[in-house]
């Protein structure tokens, strides 16, 4: 039971990542962004074949993972804001070129790293005195660095411009901000945000798989809205902290739920079913609370 | 300071084609304060839009400081240009806080990745908001979507004003406030003005407040300036005065004789 929880908790970090990359599109930016389905895999992809073919050492394939990310999500940025695109088209025309390109970079569909040495492999044997919690106190302290580092830059002139992108783009222009070139940003950072998830996750599970990304901002999107819901605030460093726990919390739910879950006859390849049945109700929650407001007043 | 030369817009074309603009010229020297009246669907917004580069005119120019300024776009005519719009949900950005709103307003280019709310930043934020007249000081932390319109509006003036634009432009920025609030944001806006000497041009349904601020006057119709008056005249014009100038061009509408204020 310890070990598996512990299995969970360093899922909760590593695609903790990403859940942070879809809160920046999705609840900073208000940018619906399906990249991530596809990024996540380059992420993955440039990462395995960097392990792979050129030996590379496994924290450099991360910076490689976070820059081809970046580079993904600036096509989406690309196609929206200055070709017209709108946004949930140019983030699937980006998700589908990603697609092929990610085959490109692997070369075949998946990519086993068993018999090279990965950020994992690294890990174990540098902090091999913390024995089953080493892998979890590195992608622990990776995932809350970054989450600091995002905290502060919310907080900088630049970072509250982005912001007051998504709530308010004629207001920010009127204080003289390119929201054009914000939006842009924001997608470049939740994009390599995703594809680092996405080489921590692969070099962890041990292979890339070009189908490893389908869902990525369902199950982004499910971190986002369950921690919401538990932390409720619009102080940055809870909100990014909410998207955490709340990642974590779906992990850990997952994980008992392909445990426990065939006594109700629950599959594995259920998941995606379920989680996206999951972000539904939590979407349409305050919309039918509204509702049942409505009802209990005058009509 | 402004240069609104042969300024024509156009919206959609072919048949249902309307003219907002034709034939536009304006000069406003550094200092002016002009206001601007008209009855609805007289190009007076229009007129605001093309200036600070929201609306691109079809034909003329517009200068800003004697620059070229036709095809800057809006963002960067905002680092020299503020406005103020009418609905107080539109000039702040809602779940962002008091202070960070402010901050967002006190630095118009070249922003750094330094903190946005230093502790002296903070500190003239608060005596900022102290002039105010209304207590905004308690709630720097809150978000603006908790304030109040008239809250909401003040915040707006005091974020246009605070990095001294060289143009100011209010788009009718009391119409969507009760009366006292709107006649505390007037107040506001004046002293602000003065204050700073800003050269200002401010939209108004309001004939009291359109003779009451600013040495120049202009009354618009059908896209064109119809009438013009300046200091010595303005001070002696009163709302009969306009009310006739209206009459006499067949432009009375009940908006203007039922204006409530």
């Amino acid at each position: 039971m310890g070990s598996i929880l512990i299995h969970a908790a360093e899922q909760g970090f590593a695609y903790g990542i990403a859940a942070l990359g879809v809160f920046i599109t999705f609840r900073i930016l208000r940018f619906p962004d399906l990249t991530v389905d596809g990024s996540f895999v380059t992420g993955a992809a440039i990462a395995s074949s960097l392990l792979t073919s050129m030996g590379v050492d496994p924290f450099l394939t991360l910076a490689a993972a976070f820059g081809a990310g970046c580079i993904a999500g600036m096509v989406t940025g690309f196609l929206h804001t200055r070709l017209g695109i709108t946004d949930l088209l140019a983030g699937v025309l980006s998700m589908i070129m990603l697609y092929s390109i990610n085959l490109r970079i692997m070369g075949k569909p998946s990519i086993s790293l068993l018999r090279v040495a990965t950020l994992s492999d690294v890990v174990e044997r540098a902090l091999s005195p913390l024995g089953a919690v080493a892998i979890l106190a590195v992608l622990a302290g990776m995932t809350l660095l970054i989450k600091f580092v995002l905290d502060a830059f919310f907080r900088t002139e630049f970072g509250l411009a982005l912001r007051a992108t998504g709530d308010n783009e004629a207001m920010i222009v009127a204080q003289g901000v390119n929201t054009k070139s914000m939006k842009v940003f924001g997608l470049a950072l939740s994009n390599g945000l995703v594809a680092l998830s996405g080489a921590l996750v692969a070099q962890y599970s041990g292979f890339a798989d070009v189908g490893m990304g389908v869902g990525t901002i369902v199950t982004g999107l499910a971190a986002v809205i369950v921690g919401g819901s538990l932390i409720r605030s619009r102080r940055i460093g809870w909100m990014t902290a909410s998207v955490l726990v709340g990642s974590l919390v779906y992990r850990v739910a997952v994980m008992f739920a392909l445990r426990y879950g065939y006594l109700i006859g629950f599959q594995a390849s259920d998941l995606k079913l379920v989680t996206s049945l999951i972000v539904i109700v939590a979407l349409v929650i305050p919309t039918v609370r509204e509702r049942l407001m409505r009802k209990v007043g005058s009509c | 300071m402004l240069d609104v030369l042969g300024v024509e817009k156009r919206f959609r074309s072919g048949a249902d084609e309307v003219l907002a603009l034709s034939g536009i010229d304006l000069h406003l020297d550094r200092g002016d304060f002009l206001t601007v009246i008209g009855s609805n669907g007289a190009g007076k917004s229009t007129l605001l839009h093309v200036i600070c580069g929201v609306l691109l005119p079809t034909t003329g120019r517009v200068r800003l400081g004697g620059i070229d300024v036709t095809c800057t776009p809006a963002y960067r005519r905002a680092r020299r240009i503020s406005r103020i719009v009418q609905d107080p949900m539109k000039g702040t950005a809602p779940s962002m806080t008091v202070a960070e709103n402010l901050a967002l307003a006190s630095k118009r280019r070249g922003r750094t990745l330094r903190r946005a709310i230093s502790r002296r930043r903070r500190a003239a934020f608060v005596e900022r908001l102290s002039d105010l007249g209304v207590d905004l000081t308690a709630r720097l932390d809150d978000p603006v979507s908790t304030l109040s319109g008239g809250e909401r509006q003040a915040l707006a003036v005091s974020m246009a004003t605070l990095s001294r634009p060289d143009l100011l432009l209010l788009d009718e920025h009391t119409a969507a406030l009760d009366p006292k609030n709107a006649e505390r944001i007037v107040e506001l806006t004046r002293a602000f003005v003065e204050e700073e000497a800003l050269t200002t041009i401010m939209v108004t349904h309001n004939m009291d407040q359109a003779i009451e601020l600013g040495n120049r006057l202009l009354m618009m119709h059908k896209g064109q300036i119809v009438h013009e008056v300046r200091d010595e005249v303005k001070r002696q014009t009163r709302v009969c005065d306009l009310v006739d100038l209206f009459s006499r061009r067949h432009v009375v509408d009940d908006e203007l004789l039922l204006d409530p204020t």
